[in-house]
């Protein structure tokens, strides 16, 4: 009996919008996403890129879709199904000396999340984008049939499929290269530093040195202290500087429920921030960190997301043209600190080249990323202001994290997006393949 | 350990099969689709398993299959050891009332073919001296409930023979487990309203496996099901009548 969509709600990490759709879920990925119109993994996406467009369209599940097909230890290349989870693969292979060779901020994606979203790391700006090292994908295309893609054979859909959202086939299997590491640890250091300026500049020089590099800034901090924040740079371990065991397992902790709204007003943010930043009180601190702590610092707590309360929140993510004075992100944080908002988590980092993928985000600049909590009627013509100084400097924004942008802005700095829905009105003549965001963003009809 | 999976393709036999995998447990697979079969050995290989993951077809609803399969079980790995059962079928209750051919076919399944596998596992173990049967059967065999009539008269034969070779045959070195999962995530449960204490399949998997080494006869997962099957068993007839659950 092949498996039965069933009706459900579902949201993506944002906790907003929540949608009606049909999901199905089923280890047999095959026989799932014949009826289906996109596929998803573990939500981690923040919008809407993993809902569906319209209550009748089926959504994957393909979380139980995960297991490793093969792994050569030689050459570092693994297969597997769609629905692995980073967890699942660093359980299985990092204390025998692999990891992936770009990982996100969080080890809860699916391999299939990670090729549709194109991730980037802390490595960015050495090692680019995780469709980088991404060989061959199968795909179930939108005429049902399946196909096998590489840079060989079939390359536009292969390309497009890297950062394509999931829009352009059902992605089944990913077969892409590990890195050896030399031992499962990191050495890390990180170092308290005063303002933008500084920032940028000590990203740069970091970037020579060290392989990951990522800044946490103090998002509410004005004025003289306009970008403050925390720069945190590391490598892996050598074998003779690593602890001899492996990395225990990390004790996580659950949000039980949703915290009330009024918990993320302006003081608690400023005091959340203040001591985040003086938490660092010795200028720089360096040393051997567990590699969960270093990547994965959220993970510890599950359902992370409902800090944010009833009403969810979104994260705004923008990559900014490099230029002498910084003038570009020092502009992009004084509109987000006058237009009111305010954030825990403001992430700055500097981006290398810009990958094959056809859609993805990163280009060389500076990427930063913040998460705030929506409000009814203040977030819409925010999020409308930043992205217009975004296309006014030259950038563009991560759709992985985008709810709100607007069809018309998201063209005006996306120059890439009629080829990408040139090769998907080839492959989805129909329009069978679509998403809430697709929807909302590349003109996909309902 | 020396492990013989019925089942290890899917839901909780995947979960359980990949900790012992991780631990190094020796491993062969018993499963009706070959692909399928091949796929979950190599998952397992990769992820720790100690020696090369070997397999044999095993259909339970081809009682034929059964002899074949274990005698291929028991040449790889010179000798069984611990067999687990996982696999069996399941439809909700709406559909089982409207399609009686699936109705019989879970019920042989679940039941007369299960209960033939374990017995053909048991002449082979005790052959040997003894050994441990841990068979997946269901809470939803505790008592008769609205939901999971037609499926939970299944599990609940099923238990009840579990526990019968538990009282004749421990002494001689027979350990049966018998395993009475709850509401767990699986592609069986998908789209079935999860109730507050559902669990997940690798938290399973643990309390599973310390259950068959230390040769617990029933054991109840997540936990909670015990507590929660105590009272749905002493719940009168009028009640039972009333409640959906």
């Amino acid at each position: 009996m092949p498996p039965q969509p069933y009706a459900t709600k579902l949201a993506g990490w944002g906790r907003f919008p929540v949608v009606d759709g049909l999901a199905v879920k089923s280890e047999d990925l095959p026989a799932a996403t014949a009826p289906a119109a996109l596929s998803r993994g573990l939500g981690r996406s923040y919008g809407d890129s993993s809902l569906p467009a319209d209550k009748n369209d089926v959504i994957v599940d393909t979380t139980l879709a995960d297991r490793i097909l093969a792994f050569d230890p030689d050459c570092a290349v693994l297969r597997a199904e769609a629905g692995l989870s980073l967890s699942a693969l660093n359980r299985a292979l990092l204390r025998k000396g692999y990891f992936t060779p770009v990982s996100p901020g969080t080890q809860f994606v699916t391999l299939g999340g990670m090729v549709a979203s194109d991730v980037h790391g802390k490595n960015h700006h050495v090692d680019g984008c995780f469709g980088r090292y991404v060989r061959r994908l199968k795909l179930r295309v939108a005429d049902g049939r399946i196909v096998e893609c590489s840079d060989e054979h079939e390359q536009e859909l292969f390309r497009a499929t890297i950062g394509g959202m999931g829009l352009t086939g059902h992605i089944l299997e990913v077969e892409f290269t590990m890195r050896k590491i030399p031992s499962p640890w990191i050495f890390g250091e990180s170092e308290r530093i005063a303002n933008l300026d500084a920032m940028v500049a000590a990203l740069k020089e970091a970037a020579a040195e060290w392989p990951m590099t990522v800044g946490w800034l103090d998002c509410l901090a004005r004025g003289e202290n306009l970008g403050r924040g925390i720069l945190m740079k590391g490598r892996w371990a050598e074998a003779d500087e690593a602890p001899r065991k492996p990395p225990p397992a990390k004790r996580r902790f659950r949000v039980p429920v949703p915290f009330p709204n009024l918990a993320l007003c302006r003081p608690n943010m400023k005091a959340f921030n203040l001591l985040y930043y003086w938490k660092h009180v010795r200028r720089v601190r360096r040393g051997i960190e567990h590699p969960a702590s270093f990547f994965y610092p959220l993970d510890m707590l599950d359902d992370w997301n409902l800090i944010y309360g009833s009403r969810g929140f979104t994260q705004y993510q923008c990559v900014l043209p490099h230029a002498a004075d910084n003038g570009p992100a020092r502009r992009f944080l004084e509109l987000f600190i006058s237009g009111g908002g305010m954030a825990f988590l403001c992430v700055i980092k500097d981006c290398g080249a810009e990958g094959d993928g056809m859609l993805s985000f990163p280009r060389p600049g500076i990427s930063i990323a913040m998460d705030f909590p929506i409000h009814p009627r203040k977030t819409q013509p925010f999020v409308d202001r930043l992205n217009e100084l975004v296309i006014a400097e030259g950038g563009r924004i991560y759709l992985t994290k985008d709810t709100f942008t607007r069809a018309e802005h998201f063209r005006a700095m996306e120059p890439r997006l009629e080829t990408f829905n040139a090769v998907r009105r080839k492959w989805d003549p129909q329009g069978r393949l679509r998403s809430a965001q697709s929807v909302r963003l590349l003109g996909d009809s309902v | 350990m020396k492990v013989t999976v019925l089942g290890a393709t899917r839901g909780m036999g995947r979960a359980l099969a990949r900790r012992m995998a991780e631990r190094g447990d020796w491993l062969f697979l018993l499963e009706h689709v070959p692909d399928e079969l091949e796929c979950s050995a190599r998952d397992l290989e990769i992820r720790g398993a100690a020696r090369p993951v070997k397999t044999a077809v095993c259909d339970l609803l081809k009682p034929e299959t059964f002899g074949p399969a274990l005698d291929a079980a028991e040449k790889e790995l010179d000798g069984l050891e611990t067999v687990v059962v996982t696999a069996a079928l399941f439809g909700t209750q709406e559909q089982l009332e409207a399609d009686s051919d699936l109705a019989a076919r879970l019920l042989v399944a679940n039941y007369t073919n299960t209960v033939l596998f374990c017995e053909e596992v048991r002449r082979r173990l005790l052959r040997r001296g003894g050994g441990t049967l841990c068979v997946f059967s269901s809470v939803a065999g505790d008592r008769g409930r609205k939901p999971v009539i037609l499926y939970g008269s299944s599990k609940a034969g099923l238990s009840h023979y579990l526990e019968g070779l538990d009282h004749k045959f421990r002494a001689a070195g027979l350990k049966t487990v018998c395993v009475k999962p709850g509401f767990v995530k699986t592609g069986m449960t998908a789209g079935l309203k999860p109730p507050p204490f559902a669990g997940q399949p690798d938290d399973v998997a643990r309390r599973v496996l310390r259950a068959i080494d230390r040769g617990t006869p029933q054991i109840y997962v997540p936990p909670m099901w015990r507590l929660v099957m105590c009272v749905i068993r002493k719940l009168p007839r009028f009640v039972m009548r009333r409640i959906n659950f």
